[in-house]
């Protein structure tokens, strides 16, 4: 009988003995409206005032569109790097035992607790022609600091634990037999982990990437001391805001927000799609 | 191919799972690991796989020693309790598997792999079903892919870790026929560990009864059940019921009078008496036999199981009567064990066996282990 009405179609509330629905809603549509909604709808609106014309031409000023390629191109290229990495750290925290494990953990969630500047300015003090780590690349040609390389070095710096957490408690929960069972079939140790293993992490995985992409995308603090934030090269949209606000430029802030906010939603938007149609071919949480 | 199992020990921080066992296996022989938990029949059966590696001893398979080899060069069929399926994977692709991750000279071409996969999941009555995802399926049904894709890489040794444990009865059943029906049909040496004795004796060709990672015995059903070498197989097996008895003179005694039993072989002193609740044959009044008032009784499918207390102690022991018998509550009744074993309470002395019917102790059995 049950399975006929969930069957049936959606359905606006299912009948529970337990009361609370009316509160709990009520109250997460109040929270989410003040705290998220009516601050994004503001941004829109703001922007709205600008006209379309004008609206289009402050969107597809060079500059504009250059802050914009430096920031989603960034938070993609560290994103990526933070999948790659993210998921060995947490390989490695839920595998071996190893002294210095626990201090090892907790350190992941330093960039989470670290007041963005601090990390700015430790990794430009690193990365600077004259840091510790700058000095030795800098006879290689190789600069990081003052160009889009530190840029997305800080990015990756503020992202990693994204990966780390969300993929962890996954990785947990991987049962052990299933890699013997790929073994007894005759499957080496690198086959099990890319045909068995990285598949099943994969919906965790691809919710870290957007969770450290999203961070990354809107980071500021970090990345302002380690990017020199040249105009057209290492400057990032959300400095580009505060450039436009600081001139009191409103309109043109906010339209730069507008178009971050629409690519932004469009990218989770994509991804949020891409994990619902993994779960529902493997049935994850099902 | 035949498994020799020699010496194998196994130690888990300071405990002993497995503990000097020794077990050969011929070539096409369903065996059956009985023990209850922590007895370490899963401990041996990861050991042949090469999933675990031993403390001590050597494993040979067709007299080759395996120690050396890997899980991945054993060529192990191995079911697993979980069953483990792939979950990302369709059945079919998890039927596979074992074949797709072949490479060098070995490598399968897809359609072979196809072609066969589609064989096995016929064989064990799937075909329809092979796009379908794990999550998709029945317990039953995860089963059967789960030997699908163990019998898909055509193991030496297949290998089954409480196979049907997470199904329910019925499946059980219907599960246990069918794998008997394709291991006659397929002949592979297999290996498969429970604590369901049922399925034990049902099952299996031989039945190796384990005990704190010891082999108790190692027997076809009918000497397992029949012969138990040692109290804790006669009352692990089947139903039993026991009794502290005294040995004089070749003569069994309980409490203060002789119970008509012969003694065989045990020497005098201090014995248990091992009988099943089923064999015995009820006495109208009696000099030498066993008597006890009734202390419950309760309706078992055709017949009626009566608790019997005996003697002045509190001894409980249990006996099988016709569902017609006039038992009455706190009445008293009279038997005699047709059939049934001494142990002698130094356990290192030779158990007696006896049969009413045969009225001699079956040949003597030295206790395995020391």
């Amino acid at each position: 009988m049950t399975t006929a009405i969930a069957t049936a179609g959606w359905r606006f509330r299912k009948p529970s003995v337990l009361p609370g629905f009316g509160l709990t809603l009520g109250f997460s549509i109040a929270y989410l409206s003040l705290i998220v909604l009516i601050p994004l709808a503001g941004v829109v609106w703001r922007s709205a005032e600008l006209g379309w014309a004008q609206f289009w031409s402050i969107a597809t000023d060079q500059r504009t569109l250059n802050a914009l390629r430096m920031s989603f191109g960034g938070a993609l290229v560290a994103a990526m790097v933070n999948v790659v990495f993210g998921t060995l750290v947490a390989w490695v925290l839920v595998r071996y035992r190893f002294p210095g494990k626990r201090i090892f953990d907790a350190m992941v969630d330093l960039p989470f607790a670290l007041p963005t500047a601090v990390a700015g300015i430790a990794l430009t003090s690193l990365y600077a022609p004259n840091g510790w780590i700058g000095s030795l690349l800098a006879p290689l040609g190789i600069k990081i600091a003052y160009t889009p390389l530190g840029v997305v070095m800080a990015m990756i710096f503020i992202g990693l634990p994204f990966v780390v957490r969300t993929v962890q408690p996954v990785m947990e929960e991987i049962d052990r037999e299933v890699e013997e069972a790929a073994a007894t079939l005759g499957a080496r140790r690198l086959q099990t982990v890319r045909r068995v293993l990285l598949p099943g992490l994969a919906p965790a995985i691809l919710t870290g990437f957007a969770l450290a992409f999203a961070r990354a995308v809107g980071e500021y603090g970090s990345v302002i001391f380690i990017a020199g934030n040249i105009p057209y090269v290492s400057e990032i949209a959300p400095l580009l805001i505060v450039i436009r606000l600081e001139e009191y430029n409103y309109a043109a802030a906010t339209a730069v927000a507008t178009v971050m906010l629409a690519i932004s939603f469009l990218m989770l938007l994509v991804i949020n799609l891409i994990q619902a149609w993994s779960r529902r071919r493997f049935g994850y949480g099902a | 191919m035949d498994l020799s199992i020699r010496k194998v020990c196994k130690r888990f921080d300071g405990f002993n799972a497995l503990d000097d066992v020794s077990l050969d296996i011929g070539s096409g022989e369903l065996i059956a690991l009985l023990g209850p938990s922590g007895s370490g029949k899963t401990t041996l059966l990861r050991l042949i796989a090469g999933l675990d590696l031993p403390s001590g001893g050597q494993i040979f398979f067709a007299g080759e020693d395996a120690s050396r080899r890997s899980v991945q060069e054993r060529n192990i069929g191995f079911v697993f309790q979980s069953y483990a399926l792939f979950r990302h994977m369709t059945v079919l692709e998890n039927v596979g598997f074992g074949l797709s991750v072949r490479r060098g000279p070995a490598r399968v071409p897809a359609a072979e792999i196809r072609r066969r996969s589609l064989e096995l999941l016929d064989l064990v009555q799937l075909s329809g079903l092979e796009k379908r995802y794990p999550h998709q399926l029945s317990g039953g049904q995860r089963q059967r892919v789960a030997l699908a894709r163990a019998l898909a890489i055509e193991p030496s040794v297949l290998l089954l870790d409480e196979p049907f444990g997470a199904l329910d009865a019925k499946v059980r059943r219907e599960l246990r026929s069918w794998l008997r029906d394709l291991h006659d049909r397929t002949g592979h040496t297999t290996v498969f560990v429970t604590h369901d004795q049922e399925e034990a004796l049902e099952l299996a060709d031989r039945v190796v009864v384990m005990s704190q990672g010891r082999i108790e015995q190692v027997g076809t059903p009918d000497e397992i059940y029949d012969r138990p070498v040692s109290p804790f197989v006669f009352s692990f097996i089947g139903e039993s019921s026991s009794l502290p008895v005294r040995v004089e003179d070749g003569q069994v005694w309980f409490e203060d009078r002789p119970i008509g039993i012969p003694a065989g072989e045990v020497a005098n002193g201090a014995a248990t008496l091992y009988f099943r609740p089923h064999d015995v044959e009820l006495l109208h009044g009696c000099g030498g036999c066993l008597a006890g008032t009734v202390v419950s009784s309760r309706r078992v499918a055709g017949a009626r199981r009566i608790d019997l207390s005996m003697g002045a102690g509190d001894v409980i022991a249990e006996i099988e009567v016709p569902a017609d018998h006039p038992s009455l509550a706190k009445g008293r009744i009279a038997f005699r064990p047709t059939r049934w074993r001494i142990f002698p309470a130094r356990a290192d002395a030779a158990p007696t066996t006896g049969s009413a019917s045969s009225g001699a102790a079956l040949p003597r059995l030295a206790l395995t282990g020391s």
